[in-house]
């Protein structure tokens, strides 16, 4: 290891880093029209890597994602879903809502610390085979108030469960069938626990999931397709989501 | 490891092995893809899966799964019921906690009335189980096991509740994969799952609200969720004690799939929320164990 003479690192300003990143960028651009690719995403972040041309959408559409098809696109959808609520959690404890208790505070940063986790989990297992980081769009959420922040956090929960619960039986390999079982029911405790905090005792109130597929006489929980998810979610993230590949 | 090899041998031992599973070319690709997606290490259960499919996965796999299920329901539906007729003998307050306890008690109940349906429309009765099927105590009928305060001491009875919840999370967790060729059992049982964690989630924030004395052990603050391999559960008696960590034993893995989720991918994740953000199955067997004493 070289340890005396200042590295070309050392000396770089952001400027020069920044120029370094655009000809990196117009390297991976050149390189991409070489191969055959036809457009490049670029998430809100900056360049975010170079992933597989069926990951992209043609027609020079920059912010579409295709989760892909089989077991890998149902763990991509669980994944971008993941992302969500991760980006969600994540702001709610950047800027707590106003009049927020200590136990509120300590529940809400454990469940943003597992939707992190659960976000992480999927891109290391998915790889290459990772779709990009998703731009959200939280502009209906009022993070300075309790209802809308909560209201918003049982919306995903709920819905969280219910994509799990549908997407299930669309796997293949009984390994992801048990892994998204080891999530689907912190997903659950999740959103028992921010019911209670809206109102206590509607934990597990099903007859008010009656829309999303729940069956209150059974004592079934919600279950949705992914399209119908990705509908609703769609309001809140501004990346265009292609689901057409996932299996039926 | 040739996996072409090893299905050419398969195949010349059985060759309608393809019928069982779903054609050669969607096996072959299967695991080309489990190649590619994730480490060889993944291969030698893919593998076992595959054989489990082939040759382990029939109709009476499902049948087994929901007879299983359904001496599970009835035993959180006996004790629910026994808690509802209770309440003052235990001393549950009117107002959200009876009301709770209610709703809990309907679901077990519905739950016991759908697998009841769902067995009987594949031909299968299964069992009559009544009350006296079980002892709360968990003395396999003699009364005087370390529980015997269910229906009269509010911590042992929540404390029950919550070993309850959370064990049938883990039961239906281990026994999903046994469902994989059935999606419509597979759905409804993955539909019944989320309902126990969200009874679980519930019994736990009751638990938290507990005065001191009432079997929380000293230092230990309960989360909706599991916390590494804590019970939460003191009952004073050791094995006692030891009988429901049976029912938290594996929670604290902190490793998914190879990945270790602590800090994972440069983010600040301890070891502790690592183990909340996944539940852990139970085999049957382990089930089995844990429910054992509650069955006469």
């Amino acid at each position: 290891m070289e340890m005396t003479k200042p590295t070309a690192k050392e000396d770089t300003t952001l400027l020069d880093e920044l120029a370094q990143k655009e000809f990196n960028r117009r390297k991976f651009l050149r390189f991409s029209s070489l191969i055959g690719v036809s457009a490049v995403a670029l998430s809100g972040a900056g360049l975010s890597g170079c992933y597989r041309d069926n990951m992209l959408t043609g027609g020079g559409d920059n912010n579409s994602v295709n989760l892909g098809s089989g077991d890998i696109g149902v763990l991509n959808y669980a994944y971008a879903l993941e992302q969500l609520e991760a980006a969600f959690y994540t702001q709610v404890i950047a800027t707590p809502f106003s009049g927020i208790s200590a136990l509120e505070s300590e529940y809400l940063k454990d469940i943003r610390d597992h939707e992190i986790a659960h976000r992480e989990f999927f891109k290391a297992a998915l790889g290459s085979n990772a779709i990009p980081g998703l731009q959200v769009d939280f502009s209906s959420i009022n993070f300075s108030s309790r209802d809308s922040v909560l209201g918003t956090a049982k919306a995903f929960e709920d819905l969280g469960v219910a994509a799990y619960n549908g997407a299930g039986r669309l796997l293949t390999s009984t390994d992801y069938l048990t892994l998204a079982g080891k999530i689907v029911s912190v997903e659950a405790r999740h959103a028992a626990l921010i019911r209670d905090l809206i109102s206590n005792g509607s934990f597990a109130d099903l007859a008010s999931l009656s829309s999303m597929g729940a069956n209150n006489a059974n004592g079934l929980d919600a279950a949705m397709n992914p399209p119908d998810v990705l509908a609703i979610a769609s309001a809140y993230v501004k990346t265009q989501i292609d689901a057409s590949n996932l299996p039926k | 490891m040739n996996l072409k090899n090893i299905l050419n041998e398969i195949e010349t031992v059985d060759p309608e092995v393809y019928e069982r599973l779903d054609t050669r070319r969607d096996t072959m690709r299967r695991f080309s893809f489990i190649g590619k997606a994730l480490a060889l290490a993944a291969v030698p259960s893919a593998l076992g899966s595959m054989f489990k499919k082939a040759y382990g996965q029939t109709a009476s796999d499902v049948t087994d799964v929901l007879l299983f299920a359904y001496l599970l329901e009835n035993l959180e539906a006996e004790f629910y019921k026994k808690v509802v007729s209770s309440f003052t003998a235990i001393g549950v307050l009117a107002g959200a906690p009876q009301a709770a306890l209610t709703v809990i008690r309907d679901h077990e109940v519905a739950h016991v009335a759908f697998l009841k349906t769902v067995l009987n429309s594949m031909g299968t009765t299964p069992p009559t189980y009544s009350a006296s099927s079980f002892d709360f105590s968990g003395a396999k009928g003699a009364g005087n096991g370390p529980f015997a305060a269910a229906f009269s001491n509010y911590g042992v009875m929540l404390a029950v509740a919550q070993t309850f919840e959370d064990t049938g999370v883990r039961a239906y967790k281990g026994q999903a994969p046994r469902l994989i060729n059935n999606k419509t059992v597979l759905t409804a049982a993955l539909q019944i799952h989320s309902v126990e964690a969200r009874h679980a989630s519930h019994i736990r924030q009751m638990r938290r609200n507990l005065t001191s004395g009432n079997l929380v052990p000293s230092g230990v603050t309960l989360q909706p969720w599991i916390t590494l391999a804590q019970s939460g559960i003191d009952t004073g008696n050791a094995s006692a004690n030891a009988a429901i960590q049976m029912s938290y034993a594996g929670e604290d893995a902190t490793t998914q799939a190879n990945v270790n989720i602590v800090n994972i991918g440069g983010q600040t994740i301890a070891a502790s929320e690592a183990s909340e953000a996944f539940d852990e199955p139970l085999t049957k067997a382990q089930i089995t164990a844990i429910v054992n004493p509650f069955i006469v």
